[in-house]
């Protein structure tokens, strides 16, 4: 017996289970021509409203579908089954956030050929879900113009882990005092270069652009896979 | 609050490198952890006594690396240290970057183990 500890090298991801398998569903995204989009935010930021709002306008003139991750209820899958587009609730019991293996398991009886735009929303939470990579070729994180300007630099790894910053509920920004500006300012410091859209789910306005973005991104991520 | 599925996950990797080398004790883990990956040190560390309650493990340490936020500032071409990540540019020229080199670390890098 020896008493002297001897230091074994290991260096392994703590998250690599996670990181394969989002990787996979990377592939799966790219080879049958699906964008995949993941939503986080604080709860009560709009994401069900902004999803539902998206899921309609885009099933018109595309195949849609969402997988929808909440703690304890089915209620927003219900919600969002009035855009009448496939829907399926992820139940995470206690945990807080979504993880690839949660997605993939979600994913098993639905044909990913049969879709242009997979919607993620992730559990309303701004700190958890930074950690996973969910394979998704998006990430838009929600800020409503209710939650304060400061949020981003409270959040910062959250904001900075995204690819998309969304300004919700822009139908309230006069009555809130919301200060445009400061709030742009700092989700750019924490996130240098992301696209910012302010928008509003209710009313619809600056929406088009919105849309305009993800169709470009789908023409966009469908060439990549054939280059 | 995830770090306490982070830290069953480093419990088990431990446990698994442990038992390839012919059952050794795991005295300590060492982890690097980066100041973007989104797990408070804090949080983990008891997490990880929790997660160590027995297991094999039971006693033994987590020694902690934290890694800063290394940014390429396209200014100056450089690898530079954020001063703070509510502030993603450069500290000399203070040009903004999204170019993260280092600080998503999630890694646990080695064992301490007895026979």
């Amino acid at each position: 017996m020896s008493a002297e500890p001897r230091l074994v090298e290991v260096r392994k991801n703590v998250l690599k289970q996670n990181d394969v398998i989002a990787r996979a569903l990377r592939q799966q995204y790219r080879r049958a021509g699906v964008l995949a989009v993941s939503m986080v935010s604080s709860p009560g930021s709009g994401k069900t409203a902004f999803l539902e709002k998206t899921l309609t306008i885009l099933r018109s003139k595309y195949r849609v579908a969402a997988l929808v991750g909440d703690l304890a209820t089915e209620n927003d899958a219900a919600r969002l089954a009035r855009s009448q587009v496939p829907v399926k609730q992820i139940i995470t019991g206690t945990v807080c956030h979504l993880e690839a293996a949660m997605v993939q398991a979600a994913l098993e009886d639905w044909s990913l050929d049969a879709l242009d735009f997979l919607f993620i929303e992730n559990v309303g939470n701004l700190v958890c879900p930074a950690s996973y990579d969910l394979g998704e070729d998006l990430r838009f994180v929600l800020l409503s113009v209710t939650e304060g300007e400061d949020k981003p630099l409270k959040y910062p790894t959250i904001f900075n882990s995204a690819d998309v910053a969304v300004i919700t509920k822009s139908d309230l920004a006069a009555a809130v005092d919301f200060d445009e500006g400061l709030a742009r300012a700092n989700i750019q410091a924490v996130r240098p270069g992301i696209e910012i859209f302010k928008l509003s789910s209710k009313t619809e306005e600056g929406i088009e652009p919105y849309t305009n973005f993800l169709e470009d991104r789908l023409v966009r991520s469908r060439a990549a896979a054939i280059a | 609050m995830h770090e306490l599925s982070i830290a069953m996950s480093i419990v088990e990797m431990a446990q698994e490198e442990a038992e390839r080398h012919s059952h050794a004790h795991v005295q300590a883990v060492h982890l690097k952890l980066g100041r973007l990956s989104g797990v408070v040190k804090e949080a983990l560390l008891s997490s990880y006594e929790m997660a160590c309650q027995s297991t094999l493990l039971e006693g033994s340490q987590l020694v902690i690396e934290e890694i800063p936020v290394e940014v390429y500032c396209p200014e100056c071409r450089v690898a530079r240290l954020v001063r703070s990540i509510q502030w993603f540019c450069c500290p000399e020229c203070g040009a903004y970057t999204p170019d993260v080199l280092r600080g998503k670390e999630l890694e646990v890098v080695a064992l301490e183990l007895t026979q």
